[in-house]
Protein backbone atom coordinates (compact mmCIF):
# COMPACT_ATOMS: atom_id res chain seq x y z
CA UNK A 1 0.00 0.00 0.00
CA UNK A 2 2.82 2.27 0.80
CA UNK A 3 4.82 1.60 -1.69
CA UNK A 4 1.77 1.80 -4.33
CA UNK A 5 1.24 5.46 -2.71
CA UNK A 6 5.28 6.46 -3.13
CA UNK A 7 5.22 4.99 -6.85
CA UNK A 8 2.30 7.17 -8.03
CA UNK A 9 4.25 10.38 -6.16
CA UNK A 10 7.41 9.20 -7.63
CA UNK A 11 5.24 8.71 -10.90
CA UNK A 12 3.79 12.08 -10.36
CA UNK A 13 7.15 13.82 -9.86
CA UNK A 14 9.05 12.02 -12.84
CA UNK A 15 6.31 13.47 -15.01
CA UNK A 16 6.27 17.08 -13.89
CA UNK A 17 10.15 17.07 -14.36
CA UNK A 18 10.02 15.91 -17.82
CA UNK A 19 7.36 18.50 -18.43
CA UNK A 20 9.72 21.35 -16.90
CA UNK A 21 12.85 20.44 -18.96
CA UNK A 22 10.53 19.94 -22.38
CA UNK A 23 8.86 23.55 -21.42
CA UNK A 24 13.35 24.23 -20.90
CA UNK A 25 14.13 23.12 -23.70
CA UNK A 26 11.16 24.51 -25.74
CA UNK A 27 12.42 28.06 -24.40
CA UNK A 28 16.19 27.46 -25.60
CA UNK A 29 14.97 25.84 -28.72
CA UNK A 30 13.48 29.31 -29.34
CA UNK A 31 15.94 31.18 -28.64
CA UNK A 32 18.10 29.62 -31.23
CA UNK A 33 14.99 29.98 -33.28
CA UNK A 34 15.61 33.83 -33.16
CA UNK A 35 18.83 33.53 -33.89
CA UNK A 36 18.48 31.95 -36.89
CA UNK A 37 15.81 34.69 -38.68
CA UNK A 38 18.78 36.47 -39.45
CA UNK A 39 19.46 33.89 -42.29
CA UNK A 40 15.91 35.58 -43.84
CA UNK A 41 17.95 38.48 -44.98
CA UNK A 42 20.31 36.52 -47.16
CA UNK A 43 17.74 34.13 -48.43
CA UNK A 44 14.09 35.43 -48.30
CA UNK A 45 13.43 32.78 -50.76
CA UNK A 46 13.19 30.47 -47.95
CA UNK A 47 10.71 32.68 -46.37
CA UNK A 48 8.32 32.91 -49.54
CA UNK A 49 8.09 29.73 -50.22
CA UNK A 50 6.84 28.74 -46.94
CA UNK A 51 4.36 31.79 -46.98
CA UNK A 52 3.08 30.03 -49.92
CA UNK A 53 2.63 26.30 -48.15
CA UNK A 54 1.91 27.80 -44.50
CA UNK A 55 0.01 30.66 -45.84
CA UNK A 56 -1.62 30.28 -49.07
CA UNK A 57 -2.41 26.85 -48.74
CA UNK A 58 -4.38 27.39 -45.41
CA UNK A 59 -6.61 29.92 -47.91
CA UNK A 60 -9.25 27.83 -48.81
CA UNK A 61 -10.23 26.24 -45.77
CA UNK A 62 -9.99 30.12 -44.00
CA UNK A 63 -12.10 31.54 -46.93
CA UNK A 64 -15.01 28.58 -46.67
CA UNK A 65 -15.13 28.72 -42.61
CA UNK A 66 -15.07 32.58 -42.39
CA UNK A 67 -18.20 32.89 -44.88
CA UNK A 68 -20.26 30.13 -43.28
CA UNK A 69 -19.14 31.70 -39.76
CA UNK A 70 -20.15 35.19 -41.02
CA UNK A 71 -23.96 33.40 -42.31
CA UNK A 72 -24.37 31.98 -39.57
CA UNK A 73 -23.46 34.65 -36.65
CA UNK A 74 -25.81 37.14 -39.41
CA UNK A 75 -29.04 34.44 -38.46
CA UNK A 76 -28.39 34.11 -34.46
CA UNK A 77 -27.76 37.78 -34.49
CA UNK A 78 -31.53 38.54 -37.00
CA UNK A 79 -32.97 36.16 -34.94
CA UNK A 80 -31.93 37.67 -31.48
CA UNK A 81 -32.74 41.06 -32.31
CA UNK A 82 -35.53 41.00 -34.60
CA UNK A 83 -37.70 40.40 -31.08
CA UNK A 84 -36.71 44.39 -30.18
CA UNK A 85 -36.65 45.79 -33.26
CA UNK A 86 -33.12 46.28 -33.50
CA UNK A 87 -32.11 44.48 -36.08
CA UNK A 88 -30.59 47.32 -38.22
CA UNK A 89 -27.63 46.40 -35.26
CA UNK A 90 -27.20 42.90 -36.71
CA UNK A 91 -24.12 44.07 -38.67
CA UNK A 92 -22.82 45.90 -35.24
CA UNK A 93 -23.05 42.29 -33.64
CA UNK A 94 -21.47 39.92 -36.75
CA UNK A 95 -18.56 43.06 -37.48
CA UNK A 96 -17.53 43.10 -33.61
CA UNK A 97 -17.84 39.73 -32.78
CA UNK A 98 -15.62 38.19 -36.17
CA UNK A 99 -12.88 41.42 -35.90
CA UNK A 100 -12.59 40.81 -31.61
CA UNK A 101 -13.11 37.11 -31.30
CA UNK A 102 -13.89 35.01 -34.01
CA UNK A 103 -11.53 35.83 -36.68
CA UNK A 104 -8.42 35.25 -34.96
CA UNK A 105 -9.83 32.49 -32.60
CA UNK A 106 -11.04 30.16 -35.38
CA UNK A 107 -8.65 30.91 -37.84
CA UNK A 108 -6.09 30.08 -35.48
CA UNK A 109 -7.66 27.05 -34.18
CA UNK A 110 -7.90 26.47 -38.15
CA UNK A 111 -4.65 27.11 -38.74
CA UNK A 112 -3.46 24.84 -35.82
CA UNK A 113 -4.96 21.80 -37.52
CA UNK A 114 -4.08 22.70 -40.95
CA UNK A 115 -0.97 24.21 -41.01
CA UNK A 116 0.38 23.78 -37.74
CA UNK A 117 0.42 19.84 -38.06
CA UNK A 118 1.85 19.71 -41.44
CA UNK A 119 4.56 22.02 -40.16
CA UNK A 120 4.90 19.27 -37.54
CA UNK A 121 4.95 16.28 -39.57
CA UNK A 122 7.09 17.90 -41.89
CA UNK A 123 9.97 18.62 -39.86
CA UNK A 124 9.59 15.86 -37.72
CA UNK A 125 9.84 13.65 -40.86
CA UNK A 126 13.19 15.44 -41.62
CA UNK A 127 14.12 14.34 -38.70
CA UNK A 128 13.21 10.61 -39.11
CA UNK A 129 14.64 10.06 -42.12
CA UNK A 130 17.87 12.05 -41.45
CA UNK A 131 17.68 14.86 -43.56
CA UNK A 132 18.34 17.64 -40.53
CA UNK A 133 21.53 15.60 -39.11
CA UNK A 134 22.58 15.30 -42.99
CA UNK A 135 22.48 19.53 -42.97
CA UNK A 136 24.08 19.38 -39.48
CA UNK A 137 26.82 17.37 -41.14
CA UNK A 138 26.99 19.59 -44.25
CA UNK A 139 27.93 22.23 -42.43
CA UNK A 140 24.49 23.73 -42.46
CA UNK A 141 22.20 25.02 -39.48
CA UNK A 142 18.52 23.28 -39.99
CA UNK A 143 17.64 26.12 -37.70
CA UNK A 144 18.23 28.54 -39.60
CA UNK A 145 17.62 26.52 -42.85
CA UNK A 146 14.55 24.99 -42.01
CA UNK A 147 12.78 25.93 -39.14
CA UNK A 148 13.33 29.40 -39.02
CA UNK A 149 11.48 30.32 -42.36
CA UNK A 150 8.53 27.77 -41.20
CA UNK A 151 8.36 30.10 -37.82
CA UNK A 152 8.59 33.42 -39.28
CA UNK A 153 6.13 32.15 -42.07
CA UNK A 154 3.73 31.02 -39.60
CA UNK A 155 3.91 34.27 -37.45
CA UNK A 156 3.47 36.23 -41.09
CA UNK A 157 0.28 34.71 -42.30
CA UNK A 158 -1.86 34.22 -38.91
CA UNK A 159 -2.42 38.21 -38.95
CA UNK A 160 -3.49 38.33 -42.69
CA UNK A 161 -5.70 35.32 -42.94
CA UNK A 162 -7.46 36.21 -39.82
CA UNK A 163 -8.15 39.64 -41.54
CA UNK A 164 -9.17 37.42 -44.65
CA UNK A 165 -11.39 35.27 -42.45
CA UNK A 166 -12.79 38.45 -40.95
CA UNK A 167 -13.69 40.04 -44.55
CA UNK A 168 -15.45 36.61 -45.98
CA UNK A 169 -17.41 36.22 -42.45
CA UNK A 170 -18.24 40.38 -42.92
CA UNK A 171 -19.27 39.59 -46.74
CA UNK A 172 -21.47 36.43 -45.73
CA UNK A 173 -22.89 38.15 -43.12
CA UNK A 174 -24.08 40.92 -45.46
CA UNK A 175 -25.32 37.97 -47.72
CA UNK A 176 -27.45 36.51 -45.01
CA UNK A 177 -28.84 40.09 -43.46
CA UNK A 178 -29.22 42.27 -46.58
CA UNK A 179 -29.83 40.03 -49.53
CA UNK A 180 -31.85 36.74 -47.57
CA UNK A 181 -33.50 38.35 -44.93
CA UNK A 182 -33.98 42.09 -46.45
CA UNK A 183 -32.14 44.35 -43.81
CA UNK A 184 -30.96 47.90 -45.30
CA UNK A 185 -28.17 47.61 -47.45
CA UNK A 186 -27.37 51.52 -46.04
CA UNK A 187 -27.90 50.50 -42.34
CA UNK A 188 -25.97 47.58 -42.08
CA UNK A 189 -22.59 49.16 -43.34
CA UNK A 190 -23.12 52.95 -41.57
CA UNK A 191 -24.20 50.65 -38.23
CA UNK A 192 -20.72 49.03 -38.52
CA UNK A 193 -18.91 52.03 -39.60
CA UNK A 194 -20.17 53.69 -36.22
CA UNK A 195 -19.14 51.55 -33.81
CA UNK A 196 -16.60 49.59 -35.40
CA UNK A 197 -12.88 51.39 -33.71
CA UNK A 198 -9.82 51.14 -35.93
CA UNK A 199 -7.53 50.39 -32.61
CA UNK A 200 -10.19 49.46 -29.87
CA UNK A 201 -11.44 46.28 -32.27
CA UNK A 202 -9.37 46.04 -35.63
CA UNK A 203 -6.06 46.84 -33.93
CA UNK A 204 -6.57 44.69 -31.01
CA UNK A 205 -8.32 41.58 -33.17
CA UNK A 206 -4.72 41.93 -35.26
CA UNK A 207 -2.71 41.94 -31.77
CA UNK A 208 -4.22 38.25 -30.69
CA UNK A 209 -4.08 36.89 -34.11
CA UNK A 210 -0.03 38.04 -34.14
CA UNK A 211 0.09 36.19 -30.91
CA UNK A 212 -1.88 33.31 -31.79
CA UNK A 213 0.22 33.16 -34.56
CA UNK A 214 3.64 33.02 -32.60
CA UNK A 215 2.30 30.59 -30.66
CA UNK A 216 1.42 27.91 -33.11
CA UNK A 217 4.34 28.36 -35.26
CA UNK A 218 6.53 27.89 -32.03
CA UNK A 219 4.66 24.49 -30.81
CA UNK A 220 4.45 22.99 -34.36
CA UNK A 221 8.25 23.64 -35.10
CA UNK A 222 9.00 22.53 -31.54
CA UNK A 223 7.05 19.38 -31.34
CA UNK A 224 8.36 18.87 -34.95
CA UNK A 225 12.30 19.28 -34.04
CA UNK A 226 11.77 17.70 -30.67
CA UNK A 227 9.82 14.70 -31.79
CA UNK A 228 10.81 11.08 -30.96
CA UNK A 229 11.54 9.71 -35.09
CA UNK A 230 9.57 6.83 -35.28
CA UNK A 231 6.18 6.70 -36.87
CA UNK A 232 4.58 6.72 -32.91
CA UNK A 233 6.48 9.33 -32.15
CA UNK A 234 5.91 11.58 -35.12
CA UNK A 235 1.85 10.50 -34.54
CA UNK A 236 1.79 11.79 -31.29
CA UNK A 237 3.95 15.31 -31.89
CA UNK A 238 1.29 15.58 -34.35
CA UNK A 239 -1.57 15.25 -32.34
CA UNK A 240 0.15 17.72 -29.33
CA UNK A 241 0.38 19.93 -31.95
CA UNK A 242 -2.85 20.94 -32.58
CA UNK A 243 -3.95 19.88 -28.98
CA UNK A 244 -1.35 21.61 -27.34
CA UNK A 245 -2.34 24.83 -29.66
CA UNK A 246 -5.89 24.93 -29.82
CA UNK A 247 -5.69 24.86 -25.34
CA UNK A 248 -3.33 27.94 -25.64
CA UNK A 249 -4.68 30.03 -28.50
CA UNK A 250 -8.22 29.10 -26.18
CA UNK A 251 -6.12 30.41 -22.88
CA UNK A 252 -4.43 32.84 -24.58
CA UNK A 253 -7.88 34.54 -25.85
CA UNK A 254 -8.91 34.77 -22.35
CA UNK A 255 -6.04 36.55 -21.04
CA UNK A 256 -5.80 38.99 -24.00
CA UNK A 257 -9.49 39.81 -24.08
CA UNK A 258 -9.10 40.79 -20.07
CA UNK A 259 -6.50 42.74 -20.90
CA UNK A 260 -8.31 44.80 -23.69
CA UNK A 261 -11.65 45.01 -23.08
CA UNK A 262 -11.40 45.12 -19.47
CA UNK A 263 -12.20 48.13 -17.88
CA UNK B 1 49.45 3.05 -40.53
CA UNK B 2 50.07 6.47 -41.83
CA UNK B 3 49.64 10.24 -39.98
CA UNK B 4 46.72 9.83 -37.58
CA UNK B 5 43.82 12.04 -38.61
CA UNK B 6 41.44 10.84 -35.58
CA UNK B 7 42.38 10.72 -32.34
CA UNK B 8 40.04 9.05 -29.67
CA UNK B 9 41.29 8.90 -26.12
CA UNK B 10 39.52 7.89 -22.62
CA UNK B 11 35.56 8.04 -24.63
CA UNK B 12 33.03 7.79 -22.36
CA UNK B 13 29.38 7.91 -23.55
CA UNK B 14 26.21 7.08 -22.08
CA UNK B 15 22.29 7.23 -22.62
CA UNK B 16 20.28 7.55 -19.39
CA UNK B 17 21.83 4.51 -17.25
CA UNK B 18 22.60 2.47 -20.18
CA UNK B 19 26.64 2.68 -20.83
CA UNK B 20 27.31 2.81 -24.65
CA UNK B 21 30.95 3.72 -24.64
CA UNK B 22 33.62 3.17 -21.43
CA UNK B 23 36.97 4.31 -22.23
CA UNK B 24 37.29 3.82 -25.67
CA UNK B 25 40.70 4.93 -27.38
CA UNK B 26 41.42 4.76 -30.94
CA UNK B 27 43.72 6.12 -34.05
CA UNK B 28 42.23 6.45 -37.50
CA UNK B 29 44.91 7.08 -40.31
CA UNK B 30 44.78 9.94 -42.62
CA UNK B 31 44.21 7.84 -45.52
CA UNK B 32 42.70 4.23 -46.42
CA UNK B 33 39.79 2.71 -45.24
CA UNK B 34 39.39 2.45 -41.48
CA UNK B 35 36.86 -0.56 -40.93
CA UNK B 36 34.37 0.00 -37.48
CA UNK B 37 32.76 -3.43 -36.59
CA UNK B 38 30.64 -4.55 -34.11
CA UNK B 39 27.39 -6.17 -33.54
CA UNK B 40 23.74 -3.96 -33.90
CA UNK B 41 23.28 -1.74 -30.77
CA UNK B 42 27.29 -1.48 -29.87
CA UNK B 43 26.77 2.31 -30.50
CA UNK B 44 28.81 2.67 -34.06
CA UNK B 45 26.78 5.35 -35.45
CA UNK B 46 26.63 6.51 -32.24
CA UNK B 47 30.30 6.83 -32.33
CA UNK B 48 30.38 8.68 -36.22
CA UNK B 49 28.32 11.22 -34.81
CA UNK B 50 30.64 11.67 -31.77
CA UNK B 51 33.17 12.24 -33.98
CA UNK B 52 31.17 14.74 -36.31
CA UNK B 53 30.16 16.61 -33.17
CA UNK B 54 26.35 15.71 -33.13
CA UNK B 55 26.91 14.70 -29.90
CA UNK B 56 29.17 15.60 -26.76
CA UNK B 57 30.81 12.83 -24.88
CA UNK B 58 30.72 12.08 -21.02
CA UNK B 59 34.20 12.18 -20.69
CA UNK B 60 37.54 12.02 -23.07
CA UNK B 61 38.69 13.97 -26.09
CA UNK B 62 37.82 13.31 -29.97
CA UNK B 63 40.46 15.38 -31.79
CA UNK B 64 39.91 15.52 -35.50
CA UNK B 65 43.06 17.12 -37.93
CA UNK B 66 44.77 18.18 -34.26
CA UNK B 67 41.25 19.91 -32.91
CA UNK B 68 39.19 18.86 -30.17
CA UNK B 69 35.78 18.37 -31.82
CA UNK B 70 33.74 19.24 -28.49
CA UNK B 71 36.13 22.04 -27.94
CA UNK B 72 35.44 23.76 -31.03
CA UNK B 73 32.82 27.18 -30.96
CA UNK B 74 30.05 26.63 -33.45
CA UNK B 75 31.60 28.40 -36.48
CA UNK B 76 34.35 26.15 -35.88
CA UNK B 77 32.95 22.99 -36.06
CA UNK B 78 31.00 24.05 -38.99
CA UNK B 79 33.87 24.97 -41.07
CA UNK B 80 35.66 21.66 -39.62
CA UNK B 81 32.64 19.56 -40.95
CA UNK B 82 32.43 21.50 -44.14
CA UNK B 83 36.05 19.12 -44.55
CA UNK B 84 34.04 15.89 -43.30
CA UNK B 85 31.62 14.00 -45.67
CA UNK B 86 28.87 11.48 -44.17
CA UNK B 87 26.90 8.86 -45.72
CA UNK B 88 23.96 8.28 -43.52
CA UNK B 89 22.32 4.92 -43.81
CA UNK B 90 19.44 6.07 -45.42
CA UNK B 91 21.14 8.05 -47.70
CA UNK B 92 19.66 11.49 -45.69
CA UNK B 93 18.76 12.84 -49.24
CA UNK B 94 16.37 16.18 -48.94
CA UNK B 95 13.22 14.96 -50.41
CA UNK B 96 12.24 18.03 -52.36
CA UNK B 97 15.20 18.69 -54.00
CA UNK B 98 16.20 16.93 -57.36
CA UNK B 99 19.42 14.49 -57.52
CA UNK B 100 21.12 17.69 -58.95
CA UNK B 101 20.34 20.14 -56.25
CA UNK B 102 20.98 17.20 -53.82
CA UNK B 103 24.39 17.17 -54.99
CA UNK B 104 24.71 20.84 -55.61
CA UNK B 105 23.51 21.76 -51.79
CA UNK B 106 26.91 21.91 -50.04
CA UNK B 107 28.47 23.72 -52.76
CA UNK B 108 25.82 26.10 -52.92
CA UNK B 109 25.54 26.93 -49.71
CA UNK B 110 29.72 26.78 -49.31
CA UNK B 111 31.13 28.54 -52.48
CA UNK B 112 30.22 31.39 -54.25
CA UNK B 113 31.20 29.34 -57.40
CA UNK B 114 28.95 30.46 -60.89
CA UNK B 115 26.41 28.00 -61.87
CA UNK B 116 27.69 26.69 -64.66
CA UNK B 117 30.50 25.56 -62.46
CA UNK B 118 27.94 24.13 -59.51
CA UNK B 119 26.67 22.42 -63.02
CA UNK B 120 30.24 21.05 -63.94
CA UNK B 121 31.01 20.06 -60.37
CA UNK B 122 27.82 18.11 -60.14
CA UNK B 123 28.08 16.38 -62.90
CA UNK B 124 31.18 15.25 -62.38
CA UNK B 125 30.33 13.95 -58.88
CA UNK B 126 27.66 12.08 -60.39
CA UNK B 127 29.62 10.66 -62.96
CA UNK B 128 31.94 9.26 -60.32
CA UNK B 129 29.00 7.32 -58.62
CA UNK B 130 28.07 6.53 -62.44
CA UNK B 131 24.70 8.38 -61.89
CA UNK B 132 25.08 10.99 -64.02
CA UNK B 133 22.05 9.91 -65.95
CA UNK B 134 19.81 10.01 -62.69
CA UNK B 135 20.36 13.93 -62.66
CA UNK B 136 16.38 15.14 -63.19
CA UNK B 137 15.32 12.28 -60.83
CA UNK B 138 13.72 12.93 -57.40
CA UNK B 139 14.71 10.92 -54.74
CA UNK B 140 11.86 9.20 -54.92
CA UNK B 141 12.58 7.80 -57.55
CA UNK B 142 15.62 6.08 -56.86
CA UNK B 143 16.17 2.98 -55.68
CA UNK B 144 18.14 2.40 -52.13
CA UNK B 145 21.29 1.60 -53.53
CA UNK B 146 21.16 4.37 -55.89
CA UNK B 147 20.39 7.23 -53.21
CA UNK B 148 23.08 6.14 -51.11
CA UNK B 149 25.26 6.44 -54.22
CA UNK B 150 23.55 9.87 -54.69
CA UNK B 151 24.40 10.64 -51.06
CA UNK B 152 27.81 9.59 -51.78
CA UNK B 153 28.54 12.48 -54.45
CA UNK B 154 27.07 14.70 -52.60
CA UNK B 155 29.61 13.53 -49.33
CA UNK B 156 32.33 14.29 -52.40
CA UNK B 157 31.03 17.00 -52.75
CA UNK B 158 33.23 19.76 -51.31
CA UNK B 159 36.35 17.23 -51.62
CA UNK B 160 36.53 16.05 -48.01
CA UNK B 161 39.26 14.82 -45.90
CA UNK B 162 37.14 12.25 -44.52
CA UNK B 163 33.88 10.52 -45.36
CA UNK B 164 32.38 8.58 -42.56
CA UNK B 165 30.20 5.72 -43.98
CA UNK B 166 27.43 4.27 -41.86
CA UNK B 167 26.34 0.67 -42.46
CA UNK B 168 26.18 1.54 -46.21
CA UNK B 169 25.81 -2.27 -47.14
CA UNK B 170 22.42 -2.50 -45.04
CA UNK B 171 19.36 -3.69 -46.91
CA UNK B 172 21.61 -3.85 -50.19
CA UNK B 173 21.30 -6.49 -53.20
CA UNK B 174 23.99 -8.13 -54.18
CA UNK B 175 24.97 -6.06 -57.09
CA UNK B 176 24.39 -2.48 -55.04
CA UNK B 177 26.50 -3.93 -52.62
CA UNK B 178 29.19 -4.88 -54.82
CA UNK B 179 29.14 -1.37 -56.92
CA UNK B 180 29.54 0.42 -53.12
CA UNK B 181 32.25 -1.52 -51.78
CA UNK B 182 33.69 -0.82 -55.50
CA UNK B 183 32.77 2.69 -55.00
CA UNK B 184 34.35 3.09 -51.44
CA UNK B 185 37.27 1.60 -52.64
CA UNK B 186 37.88 3.78 -55.85
CA UNK B 187 37.27 7.13 -54.50
CA UNK B 188 39.18 6.33 -51.33
CA UNK B 189 41.96 5.37 -53.30
CA UNK B 190 41.26 8.25 -56.18
CA UNK B 191 40.68 11.01 -53.71
CA UNK B 192 43.36 9.89 -51.32
CA UNK B 193 41.14 10.45 -48.29
CA UNK B 194 40.30 8.91 -44.54
CA UNK B 195 37.32 6.60 -45.20
CA UNK B 196 35.53 4.96 -42.11
CA UNK B 197 33.13 2.35 -42.48
CA UNK B 198 30.68 1.10 -39.77
CA UNK B 199 29.47 -1.89 -40.59
CA UNK B 200 28.69 -5.28 -39.34
CA UNK B 201 28.73 -7.00 -42.97
CA UNK B 202 32.22 -8.85 -42.15
CA UNK B 203 32.95 -9.62 -45.67
CA UNK B 204 32.14 -6.75 -47.64
CA UNK B 205 33.84 -4.63 -45.12
CA UNK B 206 37.23 -6.44 -44.55
CA UNK B 207 37.33 -6.99 -48.19
CA UNK B 208 38.50 -3.60 -48.80
CA UNK B 209 39.37 -2.17 -45.43
CA UNK B 210 43.10 -1.23 -44.12
CA UNK B 211 42.72 -1.44 -40.59
CA UNK B 212 39.18 -2.64 -38.47
CA UNK B 213 38.33 -1.93 -35.08
CA UNK B 214 36.37 -4.73 -33.48
CA UNK B 215 33.72 -2.91 -30.45
CA UNK B 216 31.51 -4.42 -28.11
CA UNK B 217 29.99 -4.18 -25.04
CA UNK B 218 31.20 -0.27 -24.83
CA UNK B 219 34.86 -1.19 -25.63
CA UNK B 220 37.46 -1.62 -28.51
CA UNK B 221 37.97 -5.55 -28.13
CA UNK B 222 40.52 -5.92 -30.96
CA UNK B 223 41.70 -3.67 -33.53
CA UNK B 224 44.43 -4.90 -36.53
CA UNK B 225 44.47 -5.62 -39.80
CA UNK B 226 42.07 -7.87 -41.89
CA UNK B 227 44.33 -10.44 -41.73
CA UNK B 228 44.83 -10.21 -37.86
CA UNK B 229 41.06 -10.31 -37.30
CA UNK B 230 40.74 -13.66 -39.43
CA UNK B 231 43.45 -15.35 -37.67
CA UNK B 232 42.26 -14.13 -34.01
CA UNK B 233 41.74 -16.21 -31.37
CA UNK B 234 39.81 -13.20 -29.16
CA UNK B 235 36.02 -14.78 -27.78
CA UNK B 236 34.82 -11.36 -29.36
CA UNK B 237 36.12 -11.64 -32.68
CA UNK B 238 35.65 -15.27 -33.31
CA UNK B 239 32.04 -14.84 -32.55
CA UNK B 240 31.33 -11.60 -34.77
CA UNK B 241 33.36 -12.59 -37.63
CA UNK B 242 32.15 -16.75 -37.67
CA UNK B 243 28.89 -15.24 -36.54
CA UNK B 244 28.15 -17.54 -33.43
CA UNK B 245 24.78 -17.04 -31.70
CA UNK B 246 26.03 -17.90 -28.37
CA UNK B 247 29.42 -16.39 -26.69
CA UNK B 248 30.66 -13.23 -25.27
CA UNK B 249 27.56 -11.62 -26.74
CA UNK B 250 24.87 -13.64 -25.44
CA UNK B 251 22.04 -15.28 -27.38
CA UNK B 252 19.43 -14.49 -24.38
CA UNK B 253 18.51 -10.92 -23.61
CA UNK B 254 19.27 -10.43 -19.62
CA UNK B 255 16.72 -12.35 -17.77
CA UNK B 256 16.44 -14.32 -14.64
CA UNK B 257 16.46 -18.29 -14.93
CA UNK B 258 13.57 -19.96 -16.78
CA UNK B 259 11.67 -21.72 -14.57
CA UNK B 260 11.50 -18.89 -11.84
CA UNK B 261 10.03 -16.75 -14.48
CA UNK B 262 7.17 -19.64 -15.38
CA UNK B 263 6.39 -21.17 -11.92
CA UNK B 264 8.14 -18.77 -9.57
CA UNK B 265 7.00 -15.27 -10.63
CA UNK B 266 3.31 -16.83 -11.91
CA UNK B 267 1.44 -14.26 -10.41
CA UNK B 268 3.73 -11.10 -11.36
CA UNK B 269 2.28 -8.48 -13.83
CA UNK B 270 4.56 -8.27 -16.94
CA UNK B 271 5.35 -4.62 -18.27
Amino acid sequence: MVNHLLDRIQGLGRSTMNSAARLGRANVFLMSVFAGLSGMLVRPGLLIKQLFSVGVQTLIIILVAGLFVGMVMALQAYYALVDFGAEDSVSVMVVLSLLRELGPVITALLFAGRAGSALTAEIGLMKATEQLSGMEMMAVNPIERVVAPRFLAGIVSMPMLAAIFSAVGVLGGYLVAVELLGLDSGAFWSQAQAKVELYEDLGNGMIKSLVFGFVVAWIAVFEGYDCIPTSEGLGQATTRTVVYSSLAILALDFVLTALMFGK
Amino acid sequence: MSETLIKIRGLKFSRGDRVIFENVDMDIPRTGITAIMGPSGTGKTTLLKLIGGQLTPDAGIIEVDGQDVHKLRTRDLYALRKRMGMLFQSGALLTDLSVFDNVAYPIREHTRLSEVMVRQLVLLKLNAVGLRGAVDLMPSELSGGMARRVAMARAIALDPMMIMYDEPFTGQDPISMGVLVQLIKSLNDALKICSIVVSHDVFETMSIADYVYIISAGTVVEHGSPEDMHNSQSEWTRQFIDGLADGPVPFHFDAPPLLDDLFAASGRRRG
